[in-house]
Protein backbone atom coordinates (compact mmCIF):
# COMPACT_ATOMS: atom_id res chain seq x y z
CA UNK A 1 0.00 0.00 0.00
CA UNK A 2 1.28 3.48 -0.87
CA UNK A 3 0.18 6.96 0.38
CA UNK A 4 -1.62 9.12 -2.41
CA UNK A 5 -2.50 11.63 -0.40
CA UNK A 6 -0.97 13.11 3.05
CA UNK A 7 -2.52 15.82 5.35
CA UNK A 8 -0.08 16.60 7.79
CA UNK A 9 -1.34 18.89 10.61
CA UNK A 10 -3.22 21.21 8.15
CA UNK A 11 -5.20 24.31 9.82
CA UNK A 12 -7.31 26.48 7.73
CA UNK A 13 -9.13 30.01 8.30
CA UNK A 14 -11.85 31.91 6.94
CA UNK A 15 -11.83 35.19 7.82
CA UNK A 16 -11.70 34.90 12.50
CA UNK A 17 -13.11 31.30 12.01
CA UNK A 18 -10.89 28.42 12.38
CA UNK A 19 -12.70 25.49 10.39
CA UNK A 20 -10.07 23.01 10.49
CA UNK A 21 -7.43 22.63 13.05
CA UNK A 22 -4.41 20.59 13.19
CA UNK A 23 -5.73 18.10 10.93
CA UNK A 24 -4.07 15.07 9.88
CA UNK A 25 -5.16 12.38 7.28
CA UNK A 26 -3.59 9.74 5.12
CA UNK A 27 -5.37 8.14 2.26
CA UNK A 28 -3.79 4.71 0.59
CA UNK A 29 -3.63 3.58 -2.99
CA UNK A 30 -7.28 2.06 -3.76
CA UNK A 31 -8.97 3.46 -0.73
CA UNK A 32 -12.83 4.36 -0.50
CA UNK A 33 -12.38 7.20 2.17
CA UNK A 34 -15.61 8.77 2.92
CA UNK A 35 -15.67 11.84 5.10
CA UNK A 36 -18.88 12.54 7.24
CA UNK A 37 -20.02 15.09 9.52
CA UNK A 38 -23.04 18.10 10.14
CA UNK A 39 -22.46 20.85 8.01
CA UNK A 40 -19.88 23.05 9.09
CA UNK A 41 -17.46 20.75 10.39
CA UNK A 42 -14.84 21.69 7.86
CA UNK A 43 -15.09 18.10 5.27
CA UNK A 44 -15.17 20.49 2.35
CA UNK A 45 -12.56 22.40 3.51
CA UNK A 46 -10.45 19.75 3.93
CA UNK A 47 -11.32 18.04 0.52
CA UNK A 48 -10.41 21.05 -1.23
CA UNK A 49 -7.06 21.43 0.42
CA UNK A 50 -6.27 18.25 -1.59
CA UNK A 51 -6.96 19.65 -4.96
CA UNK A 52 -5.09 23.22 -3.65
CA UNK A 53 -9.00 25.28 -4.22
CA UNK A 54 -7.81 26.04 -0.59
CA UNK A 55 -4.42 26.46 1.06
CA UNK A 56 -4.02 25.44 4.34
CA UNK A 57 -3.07 28.14 7.05
CA UNK A 58 -0.75 25.95 8.86
CA UNK A 59 0.84 22.43 8.12
CA UNK A 60 1.00 20.50 4.16
CA UNK A 61 -0.53 18.42 1.80
CA UNK A 62 1.16 15.87 -0.29
CA UNK A 63 -0.41 14.33 -3.52
CA UNK A 64 1.26 11.04 -4.73
CA UNK A 65 4.75 12.46 -2.52
CA UNK A 66 4.93 16.51 -4.39
CA UNK A 67 4.28 19.00 -1.97
CA UNK A 68 1.14 20.69 -3.05
CA UNK A 69 3.14 24.27 -2.02
CA UNK A 70 5.83 23.17 -4.70
CA UNK A 71 4.12 21.58 -7.79
CA UNK A 72 2.04 23.22 -10.42
CA UNK A 73 -1.47 23.16 -8.73
CA UNK A 74 -3.30 22.98 -12.36
CA UNK A 75 -1.28 20.39 -13.70
CA UNK A 76 -1.93 18.48 -10.66
CA UNK A 77 -5.80 18.99 -10.78
CA UNK A 78 -5.69 17.55 -14.17
CA UNK A 79 -4.64 14.31 -12.87
CA UNK A 80 -7.07 14.43 -10.17
CA UNK A 81 -10.77 13.92 -11.03
CA UNK A 82 -13.60 16.29 -9.17
CA UNK A 83 -17.45 15.97 -8.83
CA UNK A 84 -19.53 18.19 -6.88
CA UNK A 85 -23.06 18.45 -5.56
CA UNK A 86 -25.22 19.53 -8.48
CA UNK A 87 -22.35 17.92 -10.95
CA UNK A 88 -22.14 22.11 -11.87
CA UNK A 89 -21.48 21.03 -15.41
CA UNK A 90 -20.75 24.17 -17.90
CA UNK A 91 -23.52 24.85 -18.94
CA UNK A 92 -22.80 26.51 -22.45
CA UNK A 93 -21.46 22.87 -23.42
CA UNK A 94 -22.71 19.91 -24.86
CA UNK A 95 -22.69 17.01 -23.01
CA UNK A 96 -19.53 15.78 -24.97
CA UNK A 97 -17.52 18.81 -24.55
CA UNK A 98 -18.60 18.32 -21.30
CA UNK A 99 -16.63 14.94 -21.00
CA UNK A 100 -14.04 16.03 -23.13
CA UNK A 101 -13.40 19.24 -20.81
CA UNK A 102 -10.40 18.03 -19.29
CA UNK A 103 -8.10 16.09 -21.59
CA UNK A 104 -9.06 19.11 -23.90
CA UNK A 105 -7.17 21.51 -21.32
CA UNK A 106 -3.54 19.98 -22.34
CA UNK A 107 -4.32 18.91 -25.75
CA UNK A 108 -6.06 19.67 -29.00
CA UNK A 109 -8.31 16.33 -29.61
CA UNK A 110 -9.95 15.15 -32.93
CA UNK A 111 -13.60 14.94 -33.78
CA UNK A 112 -13.17 11.43 -33.73
CA UNK A 113 -11.19 11.21 -30.57
CA UNK A 114 -13.99 13.11 -28.51
CA UNK A 115 -16.52 10.92 -30.08
CA UNK A 116 -15.04 7.49 -29.07
CA UNK A 117 -14.40 9.07 -25.21
CA UNK A 118 -17.96 10.49 -25.25
CA UNK A 119 -19.38 6.96 -25.81
CA UNK A 120 -16.43 5.18 -23.41
CA UNK A 121 -17.65 7.67 -20.70
CA UNK A 122 -21.44 7.54 -21.24
CA UNK A 123 -21.37 3.27 -21.27
CA UNK A 124 -19.30 3.38 -18.16
CA UNK A 125 -21.61 6.00 -16.27
CA UNK A 126 -24.78 3.98 -17.50
CA UNK A 127 -26.07 6.63 -19.81
CA UNK A 128 -27.61 6.32 -23.92
CA UNK A 129 -24.77 7.44 -26.37
CA UNK A 130 -27.78 9.82 -27.89
CA UNK A 131 -27.02 12.14 -25.14
CA UNK A 132 -23.82 13.19 -26.34
CA UNK A 133 -25.23 16.13 -28.32
CA UNK A 134 -27.40 17.60 -25.30
CA UNK A 135 -27.09 20.80 -23.74
CA UNK A 136 -26.89 19.61 -19.81
CA UNK A 137 -30.09 21.76 -19.23
CA UNK A 138 -31.74 18.88 -21.11
CA UNK A 139 -31.29 16.59 -18.67
CA UNK A 140 -32.47 15.08 -15.93
CA UNK A 141 -30.69 16.04 -12.07
CA UNK A 142 -29.59 12.13 -12.22
CA UNK A 143 -28.15 12.49 -15.65
CA UNK A 144 -26.44 15.55 -15.23
CA UNK A 145 -24.60 14.00 -12.14
CA UNK A 146 -23.77 11.12 -14.13
CA UNK A 147 -22.03 13.48 -16.29
CA UNK A 148 -20.41 14.85 -13.97
CA UNK A 149 -19.08 11.74 -12.94
CA UNK A 150 -17.87 10.97 -16.65
CA UNK A 151 -16.48 14.80 -16.61
CA UNK A 152 -14.39 13.83 -13.64
CA UNK A 153 -12.89 10.53 -14.69
CA UNK A 154 -12.40 11.58 -18.70
CA UNK A 155 -8.80 12.07 -18.09
CA UNK A 156 -7.99 8.60 -16.60
CA UNK A 157 -7.19 10.28 -13.26
CA UNK A 158 -5.89 8.33 -9.91
CA UNK A 159 -7.47 10.28 -7.32
CA UNK A 160 -11.23 11.17 -7.43
CA UNK A 161 -12.34 14.55 -4.63
CA UNK A 162 -16.39 13.53 -4.37
CA UNK A 163 -18.04 16.72 -2.55
CA UNK A 164 -21.39 15.47 -1.99
CA UNK A 165 -22.11 14.55 -5.48
CA UNK A 166 -25.44 12.94 -5.04
CA UNK A 167 -26.29 15.15 -2.71
CA UNK A 168 -29.30 16.83 -5.23
CA UNK A 169 -30.74 14.04 -6.40
CA UNK A 170 -33.95 11.77 -5.69
CA UNK A 171 -33.68 8.58 -3.35
CA UNK A 172 -34.00 6.28 -6.42
CA UNK A 173 -31.52 7.79 -8.48
CA UNK A 174 -28.99 7.98 -5.79
CA UNK A 175 -29.55 4.42 -4.96
CA UNK A 176 -28.79 3.06 -8.73
CA UNK A 177 -25.71 6.36 -8.67
CA UNK A 178 -24.30 4.56 -5.20
CA UNK A 179 -24.38 1.10 -6.86
CA UNK A 180 -22.53 2.37 -9.97
CA UNK A 181 -19.69 4.28 -8.48
CA UNK A 182 -18.92 1.28 -5.80
CA UNK A 183 -18.48 -1.07 -9.35
CA UNK A 184 -16.67 1.79 -10.96
CA UNK A 185 -14.55 2.02 -8.04
CA UNK A 186 -13.72 -1.71 -8.08
CA UNK A 187 -13.48 -2.34 -11.62
CA UNK A 188 -10.73 0.84 -12.08
CA UNK A 189 -9.03 0.60 -8.15
CA UNK A 190 -9.23 4.65 -8.22
CA UNK A 191 -8.62 6.53 -4.99
CA UNK A 192 -11.39 7.79 -3.96
CA UNK A 193 -12.21 10.73 -1.27
CA UNK A 194 -15.85 11.06 -0.71
CA UNK A 195 -17.86 13.54 1.35
CA UNK A 196 -21.61 13.17 2.70
CA UNK A 197 -23.73 13.88 5.53
CA UNK A 198 -25.81 10.62 4.99
CA UNK A 199 -24.34 7.49 7.04
CA UNK A 200 -26.37 5.23 5.03
CA UNK A 201 -24.18 6.39 2.34
CA UNK A 202 -20.95 6.10 3.98
CA UNK A 203 -21.60 2.70 4.87
CA UNK A 204 -22.42 1.39 2.07
CA UNK A 205 -19.73 3.29 -0.12
CA UNK A 206 -16.74 3.47 2.18
CA UNK A 207 -13.77 1.12 3.11
CA UNK A 208 -12.96 3.40 5.57
CA UNK A 209 -14.86 6.28 6.98
CA UNK A 210 -13.75 9.82 9.24
CA UNK A 211 -16.15 11.28 11.19
CA UNK A 212 -15.70 15.07 11.30
CA UNK A 213 -16.69 17.41 13.77
CA UNK A 214 -15.86 20.98 14.42
CA UNK A 215 -13.00 21.24 12.52
CA UNK A 216 -11.22 17.80 13.65
CA UNK A 217 -11.04 14.20 13.08
CA UNK A 218 -13.77 12.77 15.42
CA UNK A 219 -13.13 9.54 14.90
CA UNK A 220 -12.21 7.48 12.13
CA UNK A 221 -12.55 3.25 11.04
CA UNK A 222 -14.00 0.88 9.16
CA UNK A 223 -18.28 0.08 9.24
CA UNK A 224 -17.42 -2.66 11.97
CA UNK A 225 -14.96 -0.80 13.85
CA UNK A 226 -17.57 2.69 14.32
CA UNK A 227 -20.54 0.49 14.89
CA UNK A 228 -18.99 -1.63 17.77
CA UNK A 229 -16.44 1.57 19.48
CA UNK A 230 -18.14 4.44 19.06
CA UNK A 231 -16.13 7.11 20.67
CA UNK A 232 -18.91 8.98 22.34
CA UNK A 233 -22.88 10.26 22.09
CA UNK A 234 -22.22 11.99 18.74
CA UNK A 235 -20.58 9.32 16.72
CA UNK A 236 -23.26 6.94 18.45
CA UNK A 237 -26.26 9.11 17.32
CA UNK A 238 -24.85 9.79 14.03
CA UNK A 239 -24.44 6.02 13.08
CA UNK A 240 -28.20 5.52 14.41
CA UNK A 241 -29.09 7.57 11.86
CA UNK B 1 -47.24 60.10 -50.30
CA UNK B 2 -44.63 63.32 -51.16
CA UNK B 3 -42.22 61.05 -49.32
CA UNK B 4 -42.26 58.38 -51.73
CA UNK B 5 -42.26 61.28 -54.04
CA UNK B 6 -39.04 62.24 -52.80
CA UNK B 7 -36.95 59.35 -52.17
CA UNK B 8 -37.32 58.52 -55.55
CA UNK B 9 -37.17 61.98 -56.88
CA UNK B 10 -33.91 62.07 -55.62
CA UNK B 11 -33.01 58.50 -54.83
CA UNK B 12 -29.14 59.00 -56.02
CA UNK B 13 -28.73 61.80 -53.61
CA UNK B 14 -30.49 59.79 -50.72
CA UNK B 15 -28.35 56.73 -51.57
CA UNK B 16 -25.18 57.99 -51.05
CA UNK B 17 -26.50 59.82 -47.65
CA UNK B 18 -27.17 56.08 -46.81
CA UNK B 19 -23.86 54.31 -47.87
CA UNK B 20 -22.47 57.41 -45.72
CA UNK B 21 -24.33 56.88 -42.85
CA UNK B 22 -23.62 52.89 -42.97
CA UNK B 23 -19.94 53.64 -43.49
CA UNK B 24 -19.71 55.82 -40.77
CA UNK B 25 -21.94 53.82 -38.33
CA UNK B 26 -20.08 50.90 -39.57
CA UNK B 27 -16.76 52.12 -38.58
CA UNK B 28 -18.08 53.74 -35.05
CA UNK B 29 -19.79 50.67 -34.07
CA UNK B 30 -16.71 48.42 -35.35
CA UNK B 31 -14.16 50.41 -33.14
CA UNK B 32 -16.82 50.32 -30.34
CA UNK B 33 -17.21 46.91 -30.54
CA UNK B 34 -13.07 46.40 -30.04
CA UNK B 35 -12.29 48.39 -28.14
CA UNK B 36 -15.25 48.06 -25.91
CA UNK B 37 -14.69 44.17 -25.25
CA UNK B 38 -10.84 44.43 -24.92
CA UNK B 39 -11.42 47.10 -21.96
CA UNK B 40 -14.44 45.14 -20.27
CA UNK B 41 -12.27 41.84 -20.37
CA UNK B 42 -9.34 44.11 -18.69
CA UNK B 43 -11.62 45.26 -16.20
CA UNK B 44 -13.46 42.37 -15.28
CA UNK B 45 -9.67 40.92 -13.79
CA UNK B 46 -9.17 44.38 -11.57
CA UNK B 47 -12.49 45.47 -9.50
CA UNK B 48 -10.83 48.86 -8.87
CA UNK B 49 -10.00 49.25 -11.99
CA UNK B 50 -13.47 48.74 -13.10
CA UNK B 51 -15.56 50.92 -10.99
CA UNK B 52 -13.21 53.95 -12.02
CA UNK B 53 -13.44 53.31 -16.06
CA UNK B 54 -17.46 52.68 -15.79
CA UNK B 55 -17.45 56.08 -14.11
CA UNK B 56 -15.13 58.06 -16.75
CA UNK B 57 -17.27 56.34 -18.98
CA UNK B 58 -20.91 57.06 -17.53
CA UNK B 59 -19.51 60.94 -17.20
CA UNK B 60 -18.87 60.88 -20.44
CA UNK B 61 -22.27 59.22 -21.29
CA UNK B 62 -23.97 61.86 -20.05
CA UNK B 63 -21.98 64.76 -22.15
CA UNK B 64 -24.81 66.03 -24.51
CA UNK B 65 -23.68 64.55 -28.16
CA UNK B 66 -23.77 67.83 -30.28
CA UNK B 67 -22.04 69.84 -27.57
CA UNK B 68 -19.03 66.50 -27.51
CA UNK B 69 -19.05 66.96 -30.77
CA UNK B 70 -18.44 70.59 -31.13
CA UNK B 71 -15.13 70.08 -28.21
CA UNK B 72 -14.12 67.68 -30.55
CA UNK B 73 -13.57 70.54 -33.66
CA UNK B 74 -10.89 71.91 -32.25
CA UNK B 75 -9.10 68.17 -31.83
CA UNK B 76 -9.90 66.28 -34.66
CA UNK B 77 -11.37 69.28 -37.24
CA UNK B 78 -14.55 68.84 -38.82
CA UNK B 79 -15.74 66.01 -41.23
CA UNK B 80 -16.09 62.12 -40.81
CA UNK B 81 -13.24 61.29 -38.33
CA UNK B 82 -14.45 63.39 -35.66
CA UNK B 83 -18.05 62.08 -36.27
CA UNK B 84 -16.77 58.49 -35.51
CA UNK B 85 -14.45 59.30 -32.72
CA UNK B 86 -17.85 60.91 -31.18
CA UNK B 87 -20.01 58.23 -31.60
CA UNK B 88 -17.27 55.36 -30.72
CA UNK B 89 -17.28 57.54 -27.29
CA UNK B 90 -20.90 57.20 -26.88
CA UNK B 91 -20.76 53.60 -28.22
CA UNK B 92 -18.78 52.52 -24.98
CA UNK B 93 -20.55 52.42 -22.43
CA UNK B 94 -23.41 49.87 -23.23
CA UNK B 95 -20.70 47.63 -24.73
CA UNK B 96 -18.07 47.91 -21.74
CA UNK B 97 -21.14 47.79 -19.12
CA UNK B 98 -22.30 44.50 -20.51
CA UNK B 99 -19.02 42.97 -21.60
CA UNK B 100 -17.58 43.31 -17.84
CA UNK B 101 -21.33 42.41 -16.39
CA UNK B 102 -21.85 39.52 -18.49
CA UNK B 103 -17.99 38.56 -17.16
CA UNK B 104 -18.19 39.37 -13.83
CA UNK B 105 -21.61 37.48 -13.51
CA UNK B 106 -20.96 33.81 -14.34
CA UNK B 107 -21.96 31.73 -11.22
CA UNK B 108 -18.92 31.36 -8.88
CA UNK B 109 -19.57 27.56 -8.13
CA UNK B 110 -19.15 26.87 -11.85
CA UNK B 111 -15.93 28.85 -11.89
CA UNK B 112 -14.41 27.04 -8.74
CA UNK B 113 -15.48 23.60 -10.72
CA UNK B 114 -13.46 24.69 -13.48
CA UNK B 115 -10.29 25.63 -11.52
CA UNK B 116 -10.75 22.40 -9.46
CA UNK B 117 -10.73 20.34 -12.62
CA UNK B 118 -7.36 22.05 -13.82
CA UNK B 119 -8.05 25.15 -15.98
CA UNK B 120 -5.50 27.78 -16.11
CA UNK B 121 -6.10 31.35 -15.55
CA UNK B 122 -6.58 32.11 -19.75
CA UNK B 123 -8.31 29.14 -20.63
CA UNK B 124 -10.88 30.14 -17.73
CA UNK B 125 -11.40 33.62 -19.65
CA UNK B 126 -11.28 31.87 -23.14
CA UNK B 127 -13.73 28.97 -22.65
CA UNK B 128 -15.93 29.88 -19.29
CA UNK B 129 -16.39 32.98 -18.66
CA UNK B 130 -16.15 34.92 -22.45
CA UNK B 131 -18.62 32.14 -23.82
CA UNK B 132 -20.99 32.02 -20.67
CA UNK B 133 -20.87 36.02 -20.77
CA UNK B 134 -21.55 35.92 -25.08
CA UNK B 135 -25.42 36.53 -24.64
CA UNK B 136 -24.97 39.41 -22.14
CA UNK B 137 -22.44 40.98 -24.74
CA UNK B 138 -23.83 40.65 -27.93
CA UNK B 139 -27.59 42.30 -26.28
CA UNK B 140 -24.82 45.12 -25.62
CA UNK B 141 -23.45 44.84 -28.74
CA UNK B 142 -27.28 45.33 -30.43
CA UNK B 143 -28.45 48.02 -28.45
CA UNK B 144 -25.30 50.11 -28.72
CA UNK B 145 -25.28 49.55 -33.09
CA UNK B 146 -29.00 51.29 -33.12
CA UNK B 147 -27.92 53.64 -30.46
CA UNK B 148 -24.71 54.45 -33.12
CA UNK B 149 -27.18 54.37 -36.11
CA UNK B 150 -29.82 56.67 -34.69
CA UNK B 151 -27.28 59.12 -33.32
CA UNK B 152 -25.21 59.46 -36.61
CA UNK B 153 -28.06 61.34 -37.81
CA UNK B 154 -26.45 64.48 -35.98
CA UNK B 155 -23.28 64.02 -37.38
CA UNK B 156 -24.08 66.35 -40.48
CA UNK B 157 -23.70 69.21 -37.93
CA UNK B 158 -20.07 69.14 -37.95
CA UNK B 159 -19.94 68.45 -42.01
CA UNK B 160 -19.80 64.66 -41.92
CA UNK B 161 -22.14 62.69 -44.10
CA UNK B 162 -24.74 60.62 -43.96
CA UNK B 163 -28.76 60.81 -43.77
CA UNK B 164 -28.22 63.61 -40.95
CA UNK B 165 -27.18 65.55 -44.25
CA UNK B 166 -30.88 65.37 -45.19
CA UNK B 167 -32.56 65.82 -42.49
CA UNK B 168 -30.33 68.93 -41.68
CA UNK B 169 -30.51 70.35 -45.49
CA UNK B 170 -34.76 70.09 -44.80
CA UNK B 171 -34.66 71.46 -41.84
CA UNK B 172 -32.59 74.74 -43.33
CA UNK B 173 -34.65 74.41 -46.46
CA UNK B 174 -38.13 74.60 -44.29
CA UNK B 175 -38.47 71.43 -46.63
CA UNK B 176 -40.37 69.18 -43.91
CA UNK B 177 -40.57 66.25 -46.45
CA UNK B 178 -36.83 65.72 -46.66
CA UNK B 179 -36.33 65.79 -43.41
CA UNK B 180 -39.02 63.47 -43.12
CA UNK B 181 -37.44 61.21 -45.37
CA UNK B 182 -34.15 61.22 -44.31
CA UNK B 183 -35.54 60.33 -40.45
CA UNK B 184 -37.48 57.04 -42.18
CA UNK B 185 -34.50 56.00 -43.62
CA UNK B 186 -32.57 55.96 -40.61
CA UNK B 187 -35.52 54.61 -38.53
CA UNK B 188 -35.67 51.95 -41.36
CA UNK B 189 -31.78 50.90 -41.16
CA UNK B 190 -31.56 50.72 -37.42
CA UNK B 191 -34.47 48.50 -37.44
CA UNK B 192 -32.90 46.18 -40.16
CA UNK B 193 -29.98 46.11 -38.33
CA UNK B 194 -31.51 45.45 -34.95
CA UNK B 195 -33.57 42.40 -36.69
CA UNK B 196 -29.95 41.32 -38.82
CA UNK B 197 -28.24 41.18 -35.07
CA UNK B 198 -31.43 39.50 -33.21
CA UNK B 199 -30.78 36.68 -35.69
CA UNK B 200 -27.34 36.56 -34.97
CA UNK B 201 -27.89 36.69 -31.23
CA UNK B 202 -30.20 33.56 -31.48
CA UNK B 203 -27.48 31.66 -33.22
CA UNK B 204 -25.43 31.99 -30.82
CA UNK B 205 -27.94 31.52 -27.71
CA UNK B 206 -28.61 28.03 -29.83
CA UNK B 207 -24.91 27.48 -30.01
CA UNK B 208 -24.78 27.75 -26.33
CA UNK B 209 -27.57 25.96 -25.32
CA UNK B 210 -29.58 29.40 -24.26
CA UNK B 211 -32.21 28.56 -25.86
Amino acid sequence: MSKVIEIQGCTAVYGRNEVLSRVSLTVEKGEFLVIIGPSGCGKTTLLKMVNGLMTPAEGEVLVNGERLLECDLTMLRRRIGYAVQGAKLFPHMTVMENICYVPGLSRKMTKGEKEALTCKMLEMVELSPDLASRFPRQLSGGQQQRVGIARAIASEPDILLMDEPFGAVDEITRKALQEELSALWQKTGITVLFITHDIGEAFKLGSRIVVMKDGVIWQEGTQEELMSAPRDEFVKRLISK
Amino acid sequence: MHIIQILWDRRDFFLTCLLEHIRISLTAAVCAGVIGILTGILISRHKRAAGIVLGIINVVYTIPSISLLGLLIPLTGIGDKTAVIALTVYGLLPIVRNTYTGLTNVDASILEVSEGLGTNQRQIMTRIRIPMALPVIISGFRNMVVMIIAMSGIASFIGAGGLGAAIYRGITTYNMTLTAAGSILIAVFALLSDWMLSKAERMVNRRYGIE
